[in-house]
């Protein structure tokens, strides 16, 4: 059983088993997606407070959620690769960089959309904002890293080091971030909502979040498939699959 | 293994005292980087001494930016740093003394320097002292973190900026304690709660640090 799994570490195995999720994932994110915009736009009630501005936080809650996960994934990527050598690893923390800096931005930008009709300012120095913020920032740093080394080994490794670095320091950057809020003074308003949350807007959002996941899975396999094709373009499988897609 | 941390700390100030002149521009950027932001906020002193401690923060990390491309590169270029990793003693010292002497050639001088900002902007006494505090305390971890930074962009294009990009949100914790202790001196708290952190964060930083321009070097020489 083990070794069959082992298998999917070697690139040429896993591009077809890829290829073979991504429909899967791909569906169920388009199911999911659809199911969870019906209920947050027909099922889930106005909020007593906020109106219909809170309907962002179907959206807005996922991305975050999705940011801060994608990170530590990606950084267990890296690590293993770092580890074990394998190359799989390095390709996969490549692909996942991408969708987790989009949905870093997405949380900030639905955020700030959300801000300007709640809090009357798109930007307020909160300290879970500007944690975000910098981790857009590692996201970034972590992708031009990748993209400034030419050769893929050591722009793997490299990248590993700095994602690893990165994710010990993300938590020290939230509570550094937090007290320095609240040394502040922070913003008057705050993010806590009101305690209790109906039960289908809870439900519109883990749907949302569910759909965000697989829409993760499948657009890292789709992306890592690609990386695949790239670096192992000289390799006989390559070649052999592509005369196959060609007849 | 002492002898080989000293030697090499020796070694960065000999060769760092026969160019002065990178060591000195280091410093005078961050002179200048302060003096030019009463010139774009307004010389208001109620303001400037609020902004003090973010602006010297700010420019003292700026500073260290500019500074940490050289760490690693002359060695690399000329082939000692490879020499330095073949060497039997462990690659850790290397990359600590040269921690060490860059703390020592930017860290201590920006640290120096500061209370001549602080009194630019018009900090009482004792915010100076907690300035100077939380600048010799907070510059390490930019050395040490740096050194990651360095080694990590070594022989890659566009290096300078791409470091920045790098290390700058790394030194997030560094620029909230370390402006904070200055900040929280001026409201009356006791500032000996950030400068615990900033400690801390030195602590945590000197594992990290290290360990990743280690790392970071052997990727780049292998």
């Amino acid at each position: 059983m083990t070794s069959d799994l082992f298998r999917f570490a070697a690139p040429q195995a896993f591009f077809p088993l890829a290829g073979k999720l991504i429909p899967w994932f791909s569906v169920l994110a388009g199911v999911l997606t659809l199911a969870g915009l019906y209920v947050a736009f027909f099922v889930a009630p106005t909020d007593h407070q906020q109106g219909e501005a809170y309907r962002i936080i179907f959206i807005h809650v996922p991305a975050a959620w999705m940011s801060m996960f994608l990170y530590v994934v990606m950084a267990g990527w890296a690590g293993l690769g770092l580890a074990l050598n394998t190359r799989l690893s390095g390709m996969m923390a490549s692909a996942i960089a991408p969708t987790g800096a989009m949905f870093t931005f997405l949380a900030l930008w639905s955020g700030a959309l959300w801000g300007r009709p709640t809090w009357g300012a798109y930007w307020v120095w909160d300290a879970r904002l500007t944690s975000e913020l910098v981790l857009l920032f590692l996201y970034l740093g972590f992708i031009a890293l990748k993209s400034a080394i030419e050769d893929p080994t050591r722009a793997d490794r490299a990248g590993a080091i700095l994602a690893l670095v990165g994710v010990v320091n993300v938590p020290i950057i939230y509570y550094s971030v937090q007290w320095w809020n609240t040394l502040h003074q922070g913003a008057s308003v705050s993010l806590t909502r009101a305690p209790s949350m109906a039960s289908t807007m809870l439900a519109g959002m883990l749907l949302m979040a569910l759909a965000a996941w697989m829409y993760s899975i499948a657009t890292t396999l789709c992306r890592v498939r690609s990386i695949i094709l790239e670096r192992e373009r000289d390799a006989e499988w390559v070649r052999m699959t592509k005369e196959r897609a060609a007849a | 293994m002492p002898r080989a941390f000293s030697f090499i700390i020796q070694r960065e100030l000999r060769l760092a005292l026969r160019r002065k002149g990178d060591v000195l521009n280091v410093l005078v950027f961050f002179i200048v980087v302060a003096s030019l932001f009463p010139l774009g906020v307004g010389p208001e002193p109620n303001q400037l001494r609020a902004m003090a401690a973010g602006v010297t923060w700010i420019a003292a990390l700026l500073a260290a930016v500019l500074s940490l491309p050289r760490l690693f590169a002359a060695d690399y270029a000329d082939g000692t740093l490879e020499q330095m990793l073949v060497a039997p003693q462990p690659l850790i010292v290397v990359v600590l003394a040269k921690a060490a002497a860059h703390w020592l050639l930017t860290g201590v001088p920006l640290a120096l320097a500061a209370p001549v900002i602080g009194l630019q902007y018009d900090l009482p006494t004792d915010a100076l002292g907690v300035l100077l505090a939380s600048l010799l305390i907070g510059t390490p971890v930019l050395s040490l973190l740096g050194a990651a930074g360095a080694a990590l962009t070594l022989g890659v294009r566009g290096g300078g900026a791409l470091l920045g990009l790098l290390v700058l949100p790394l030194f997030v914790p560094v620029l909230v304690f370390g402006a904070g202790a200055v900040t929280s001196t001026l409201i009356g708290i006791n500032p000996a709660a950030h400068l615990s952190l900033l400690g801390a964060f030195l602590a945590v930083s000197s594992l990290i640090g290290p360990w990743a321009a280690c790392a970071a070097l052997r990727v780049a020489l292998d």
